[in-house]
């Protein structure tokens, strides 16, 4: 695990290293419908770990394992291991609430919630968790920057939130991630409803954010994965067919099946 | 090609004579309502004074009669106690049904029952109370506070039902999104459900309100009236509905008069309720 201690930068975690996470034999279910059919992965610390393959393969189901937000399903289940640090967040007397505090996430669709104010949005994780709003003013300037929206939202920081564009709303749901203070950062297409425009700007944050967090993204946008991701993931039916970096994935796949996905034969 | 662009003959008569049915349908449904606005103010505009307004009804057999104060407070303070009871019990129930229960067997038995409990007659829950809290038990005497009790019955599935709906069209993603932030469940509901149902909420709780305010089968059991004004609830009340039960059926036309005075005072209570529900779903459907 690669621990940087030069932290220049200003950061908003004091520890400024990411967990990393491995996966294993992992079955998930939605009733008797079982989604990730026994997969073993690794998605190292510091680095972007790009999930991609056709739709409903089980990409979201999967990434919703490692946050244990899966089980928030009615009827879901899963089984197996998955390793946060060494420490498996499946095992016996494991809170939940405290893997989604460790394990951050984003969604598809840009959620803010719409009753609170911009700054209120960015501090509701801590305050979710009971911590009082004053002691958090620091750290959600930190989170908004980090997140790059300080500079447009600094002035209308008690607005709504609803005001802001699709992509605003986007990097204020990262920012509000951000400042829980999470080791791994789990985004679900956080691009697919946003303008090309947001989507660069989110590349680049995502790319800023790896030296502090272990980073997996779920991406149907293969050209977002070779510009961004380290290391790339393909999974087909619920089934891990095909990881490794990037790279090799997509120039020289082992795969036949990977093969076709990555040069566009289907899906 | 062109043919799609002509309408035949047919078809625009039938739609023409169609169009005519709707209206006079409409028509139809908003004429008694219409004669019934337009009566009461007629008959009760001439009761109006400021009189009317600030003096309790004197029961006098000669001579002046008095106003309704008592009346219009005593409707306020019985229906007012009756939202305190109805609507977080309403709204518990609700939050329970649509963010605990959902489809379990106990959520939808309890769902059957509240709406079983829409469809009883307001007297009967008059009569629960008279038969428990009026007649029987150690409480026994009327009271204003049973007649909230009854009162608040009948609000009790008007607020479950409309709560239940408004917490529904909280989007699923704003609870995805508190609890992956490692929120647990009920500060959920709390933090986020709540807030974000808050105008629907209080829509539902005025239409109760609003429909409560008029009920006088429920009231005649159980805080049975009076005539001056009280701002004792263990004591006997007058109310709006009552005033108006009681003094239409005298043969003095004074209180004939005062009676449509109170029912239009009472009309335009509950009409300003109901604008104030239509607001509080409009800022609703805003966000
Ligand atoms: N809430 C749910 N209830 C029941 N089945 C579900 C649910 N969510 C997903 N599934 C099923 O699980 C399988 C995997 O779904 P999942 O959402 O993980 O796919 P995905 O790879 O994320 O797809 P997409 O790229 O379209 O987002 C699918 O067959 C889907 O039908
Ligand atoms: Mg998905």
């Amino acid at each position: 695990m690669s621990t940087s201690k030069t932290k220049s930068h200003q950061t908003s975690k004091a520890s400024g290293k990411g967990f990393g996470v491995k996966v294993r034999a992992l079955h998930a279910f939605y009733d008797d419908n079982e989604a990730v059919k026994g997969v073993d992965v690794d998605f190292p610390a510091n680095k972007i770990t790009a999930i991609i393959g056709p739709s409903g393969c089980g990409k979201s189901t999967l990434v919703r394992c490692i946050n244990r937000m899966h089980e928030e399903v009615p009827g879901a289940s899963a089984k197996g291991q998955v390793l946060l640090d060494d420490l498996d967040i499946y095992s016996l007397g494991i809170d939940p609430v405290a893997v989604r505090r460790t394990v951050g996430m984003v969604f598809q669709k840009p959620n803010p919630f719409p009753t609170m104010s911009i700054i209120d949005n960015v501090t509701a994780g801590p305050r979710l968790a009971g911590v009082k709003r004053d002691e958090l003013h620091e750290r959600a300037e930190r989170a908004l920057c980090d997140a790059g929206l300080w500079n447009e939202v600094k002035d209308r920081l008690n607005k709504n939130a609803g005001g802001l564009s699709g992509g605003q709303q986007q990097r204020l749901c990262i920012a509000r991630m951000i400042a829980l203070e999470p080791e791994v950062l789990l985004m679900d297409e956080p691009c697919s409803a946003l303008d090309p425009h947001s989507t660069l700007r989110i590349e680049e944050l995502i790319v800023k954010l790896k030296s502090r967090f272990t980073v997996v993204l779920v991406t149907h946008n293969l050209s977002q994965a070779t510009r961004i991701a380290d290391y790339t993931a393909f999974m087909l039916d619920g089934e891990l067919v095909e990881a490794g970096p990037t790279k090799r994935i997509f120039a020289t796949p082992k795969n036949i099946r990977t093969k076709e996905y990555v040069t566009g034969k289907f899906g | 090609m062109n043919t799609l662009a002509v309408t035949s003959p047919r078809r625009r008569r039938v739609d023409s004579l169609a169009r005519w049915a709707l209206l006079a349908g409409v028509v139809l449904a908003l004429a008694p309502l219409a004669l019934v606005l337009l009566y009461v103010l007629k008959r009760g505009v001439g009761a109006l004074s400021l009189s009317f307004f600030t003096t309790d009804p004197t029961g006098a057999f000669f001579g002046d009669q008095g106003g309704i104060k008592s009346a219009i407070l005593g409707t306020i303070e019985i229906v007012a106690l009756a939202t305190a009871i109805a609507v977080p019990i309403g709204v518990t129930l609700a939050v329970y049904l649509n963010e605990i229960g959902r489809k379990s067997k106990l959520a939808m038995t309890v769902r059957y029952f509240v709406d079983v409990l829409t469809g009883v007659p307001s007297i009967l829950f008059g009569l629960f109370i008279y038969i428990v809290f009026v007649v029987g038990g150690m409480l026994t005497g009327f009271a204003a506070w049973k007649g909230s009790a009854a009162l608040a019955l009948l609000m009790l599935p008007i607020v479950t039902r409309t709560s239940e709906v408004s917490l529904a069209l909280v989007p699923d993603s704003l609870r995805e999104a508190a609890l992956a932030l490692g929120a647990p469940r009920w500060r959920v509901i709390l933090r986020v459900v709540l807030p974000t149902a808050l105008p629907g909420l209080l829509t539902g709780g005025l239409l109760a309100v609003a429909r409560a305010s008029g009920e006088t089968a429920p009231l005649l059991f159980t805080v049975l009236g009076a005539q001056a004004t009280t701002f004792s609830l263990g004591a006997q009340m007058n109310s709006l509905p009552l005033q108006i039960f009681n003094d239409v059926r005298e043969p003095n036309p004074q209180l004939v008069t005062r009676a449509w005075g109170a029912a239009l005072t009472l009309i335009v209570m509950i009409l300003l309720i109901n604008l104030a529900a239509r607001l509080a779903a409009r800022r609703n459907h805003l966000r």
